[in-house]
């Protein structure tokens, strides 16, 4: 097959995580932020603004980058975000697919490798890759249009004005003549990409596949047969396979370790000591002892047989029940002003009621249905990766620092991810496998087990939040004191680090939408004792669950109807700006501009409504039966659930109904949106309902799906009803991945409620039900 | 030496005849559509066929499936269109898609056995296999449909 591109042959699969790489290389490591994509000359022109071009490689829009066109007419388009479960490996290149007027069903994609110089940031995190790279990605399948157009009126003489592509076919319609896309793919490969400001985008009318949801993912088929590779999936001739042993406590090392017993085992080969960096590790290997074999079965035989000594360091007296104790008491002082409208203390002290109630979520783990695998093989001074990651870039950049080789010698190839949620965003496990490979200069395949995932992880933060809400003598609420309590994230990068940052207090906290002319937002002091990471929705977890759980305690309190008392809360429609707040300091609107994405209230009032409407909210229902509404702002995307609970006598829970409805903007592929609504619940679920871990002695307490418990089938959501709020090209695209998780616990506590009078603070609910 | 007939076809392993049948499909046989997802029998992913009954694979030694027919997920059709795997497609079920290998040979064992299973008995068969994207709402209607006769 002759490309007339240059695209790379790369094996399938990639995806990239940008926030992690933002903090790392913006916040937290010296080097410099690189130039805004769109200030670059051939690079993209925006109908509205983003924070793309301030992520590693920005955006890029070049066909010549992203499109091939072989001479039968095959178009294949690269993916450069990693596929995770989100569908952004067929609706990106659809985005190019129906700009170009290709036929879907000609169209093959290729998995980009980790080069963010070549296809711009590859950070698949943050809910960002539809709103940084649907502007880029209609402007690189215009270009292309554009450019078989010209090839074509040069073949005919003709004014290329006068023809038109459509469909895989450009048509000069005064002459009849017509000519398929791979007869002119030589000649529009020859030809310079146009300039940005030439660029003619599709009417929006005219989409063939953009909005209608009518394209199934693109792995479909091979999903179903066990022919879709996975990172874990991946083969290197000659490889071996190892399990890794890591310091049970996070900060703890290696002092000494016996194989002899490990080496007895059959298919073992070898035992390797790995390198372990000092806690705060960031993505850095924690260390410990690998057992390489003939297969993981035997590995896991042989590092069962291990004798090690470990020092389990400082965080070896961590102890979550004791740990929940201590922030609860920093929770009840005051912290750290993060955000101060009027005069909240003098408003609780002269309020005629106050309500006050402290919210906790444990840590949780990500577990993802793939756990964290590589396969890589280091040699000569290069480096061959297969990896499941969601940043295939910084991944290469760490690859390279660690082996000490440039980076134009390492190759990381990203197959599909057996689930990402935010665990894959750090690498450590790909440094694993690279010095395991060195050790025994072998290609090496390393797998995580569920116990090494479940109990090694970047851990969901552990949180208290209190809010006290002052209500004066006409029932108004006029003062809101929210007091989070959290380990940071940036504890995983920067010893002593015991605040949350700017990044964190923006979601859910400091962004806070109320029309409340009290409203004060602090942040106590609290330190971590394990690896805290990014966990799908992050912040706006906990931040989420106490400010909506707050609206119907307040609801309870003043007698009134909680959809009521949300949309009286959220006010009259205008735009709220944190940033007026002089304590709100370098305020995290999602690494994009306010201005294209301010905080609208009316749309926040919206998606509440038309959840309440489709629920029915108000209708009676059976006793132990109840709703509940929440509705959050997140990753600029505007979510309200009304959950639908039933609790028996017994206690057990069900949620026979969901609604849901989410304004996120113009938005490419509605089924997909659908299909992350639908997991957002059953996620929603299992973290309110069953999911924690626990830490004794330094330890998670918790190994696999028997004791760290999500959702099962039998006890999940089945039926969620969806509104998508319409939304055309004059509404910047905004995030999907991630903001439908927040208001789910909040709405089913609330339901919880409705249903039996009990009111849930403490997640996961767990036995606290039962009778 | 360990004999092992799969999806039709004869193999042998010559290694620890205890290790779990999962790894030798995965790693020695390059039969990487079976998936890990837990080594403990909790999560299903590893969902294999053995003389039509599901099994988990993780929990079973190599040598012990000897003498029986083994299916893995790329020998359920030759085409790949098994009802399952079609109603699988129809209505659009997977997100990352890792745990749908073992969803579709469990889901494809319980319809063997029972075309029609009621929707409880769907749920408690299903409830076996641990689908972390949360699918379960279209795997219950793709049951649904396959039951239907779609």
């Amino acid at each position: 097959m002759t490309h007339m591109f240059d695209p790379t042959p790369i094996p399938a699969g990639t995806v990239v995580n940008v926030s992690r790489r933002f903090l790392l290389q913006g916040v937290v490591a010296s080097g410099t932020l690189v130039l805004g994509a769109s200030l670059l000359p051939g690079r993209a022109m925006a109908d509205w603004a983003t924070g793309a071009g301030a992520m590693p490689g920005g955006t890029v829009n070049d066909p010549h980058v992203f499109v091939s066109i072989d001479p039968s007419g095959l178009v294949t388009i690269i993916a450069s975000r990693s596929e995770m479960g989100t569908g952004v490996r067929t609706s990106l290149p659809m985005v190019v697919a129906d700009e170009m007027e290709a036929d879907w069903s000609r169209v093959h994609v290729q998995q980009a490798p980790g080069d963010e110089k070549k296809y711009g940031n590859q950070d698949t995190d943050g809910s960002r890759s539809t709103r940084h790279f649907v502007q880029p990605m209609r402007q690189c399948g215009a270009a292309m249009r554009m450019m078989l157009e010209q090839a074509a009126a040069k073949r005919w003489g003709v004014d290329p004005s006068t023809v038109k592509a459509d469909n895989h076919v450009v048509v000069h319609a005064a002459s009849g003549l017509t000519a398929g896309f791979g007869e002119l793919a030589a000649a529009a490969a020859a030809l310079p990409t146009p300039p940005a400001s030439e660029l003619k985008l599709k009417n929006p009318s005219e989409f063939r596949y953009i909005g209608t949801g009518t394209i199934s993912i693109i792995d479909l088929r091979d999903i179903t047969m066990g022919h879709a590779h996975y990172g874990i999936d991946a083969r290197i001739p000659g490889m071996k396979f190892a399990v890794v042993a890591r310091p049970p406590v996070v900060g703890g090392k290696l002092v000494s370790f016996d194989a002899s017993e490990a080496l007895k085992v059959p298919g073992v080969e070898k035992v390797v000591e790995v390198n372990g960096w000092p806690w705060p590790s960031k993505f850095m290997p924690v260390g410990g002892v690998a057992v390489v074999a003939r297969n993981t079965g035997s590995a896991i035989k042989g590092r069962a047989k291990l004798k090690i000594v470990w020092d389990n360091g400082p965080n070896a007296t961590y102890d979550s029940v004791a740990f929940r104790k201590e922030m609860e008491d920093t929770a009840t002082k005051p912290g750290t002003v993060v955000r101060n409208d009027g005069d909240a203390d003098a408003a609780l002290r002269s309020a005629a009621k106050v309500v006050t109630a402290q919210y906790y979520i444990p840590h949780l783990s990500h577990a993802t249905m793939e756990p964290p695998s590589a396969t890589v093989h280091v040699a000569n001074d290069k480096c061959l990766a297969f990896a499941a990651t969601q940043s295939p870039g910084g991944c290469r950049d760490d690859l390279a620092k660690m082996l000490g080789i440039p980076v134009d010698d390492v190759t990381v190839n990203v197959p599909l991810l057996g689930g990402g949620f935010g665990r894959k965003s750090k690498w450590d496990y790909v440094l694993e496998a690279a010095l395991v490979s060195k050790a025994v200069n072998a290609p090496i395949k390393l797998t995580w087990t569920r116990e090494d995932d479940i109990q090694h992880d970047f851990y969901h933060t552990v949180s208290v939040e209190q809010i006290d809400a002052g209500v004066d003598a006409s029932g108004k609420v006029v003062a809101w004191r929210h007091r989070s309590v959290a380990p940071t994230i940036m504890s995983t990068f920067k010893a002593g680090a015991d605040h949350e940052a700017p990044f964190e207090l923006g979601m859910g906290l400091v962004d806070n939408p109320f029309d409340i002319p009290n409203l004060r937002c602090e942040n106590g002091a609290c330190s971590a004792h394990t690896r805290i990471g990014w966990f799908r929705s992050v912040s706006n977890i906990p931040h989420g669950f106490a400010v909506q759980s707050m609206v119907a305690e307040l609801a309870a309190a003043l007698g009134r109807d909680p959809k009521d008392m949300l949309l009286t809360l959220i006010g009259p429609d205008r735009i709220v700006d944190p940033r007026k707040s002089p304590d709100v300091k370098g305020f995290w609107n999602y690494g994009d501009p306010f201005e294209t994405y301010p905080i609208d209230t009316a749309r926040l009032r919206r998606v509440a409504e038309t959840a309440a409407q489709s629920a029915g909210w108000g209708k009676s229902l059976p006793k132990g039966q109840g709703l509940g509404i929440a509705a959050h702002r997140s990753f600029l995307t505007y979510v309200a659930t009304v959950v639908h609970a039933s609790v028996d006598d017994k206690g057990n829970l069900s949620v026979p109904n969901v609604y849901t409805a989410m304004d996120c903007g113009f938005h490419i592929n509605p089924e997909r949106i659908r299909s992350q609504i639908e997991g957002a619940a059953v996620m929603g679920l299992a973290l309110a309902k069953n999911s924690e871990i626990t830490f004794k002695s330094g330890r998670a307490q918790q190994q696999n799906f028997d004791t760290y418990k999500v959702v099962r089938i039998d006890e999940a959501p089945l039926k969620v009803h969806i509104d998508i709020v319409p939304a055309d090209w004059s509404v910047p695209s905004s995030g999907v991945g991630e903001p439908g998780l927040p208001p789910f616990a909040p709405a089913l506590c609330n339901a919880i409620f409705a249903a039996t009078g009990k009111r849930i603070r403490s997640l996961p609910i767990g036995e606290q039900l039962s009778i | 030496m360990v004999s092992l007939k799969i999806n039709g076809r004869h193999y042998s392993y010559d290694g620890d005849p205890t290790v779990p049948l999962l790894w030798v499909l995965r790693d020695e046989l390059g039969l990487t559509g079976t998936k890990f997802g837990c080594g403990e029998g909790l999560c299903g992913a590893c969902t294999v066929h053995l003389d039509g009954a599901a099994v988990r694979s993780c929990g079973i030694h190599a040598a012990d499936a000897q003498g029986k027919a083994i299916v893995t997920i790329e020998g359920l059709h030759p085409e790949g269109n098994h009802l399952v795997q079609r109603v699988w497609r129809e209505a659009n079920v997977p997100q990352c898609g890792y745990c749908h290998a073992g969803q579709i040979m469990q889901a494809a064992a319980l319809l063997a056995s029972s075309p029609k299973p009621s929707e409880d008995n769907v749920l408690t068969v299903m409830s076996g296999n641990i689908c972390r994207c949360g699918c379960y709402q279209r795997i219950a209607e793709a049951i649904a449909l396959a039951s239907t006769g779609a």
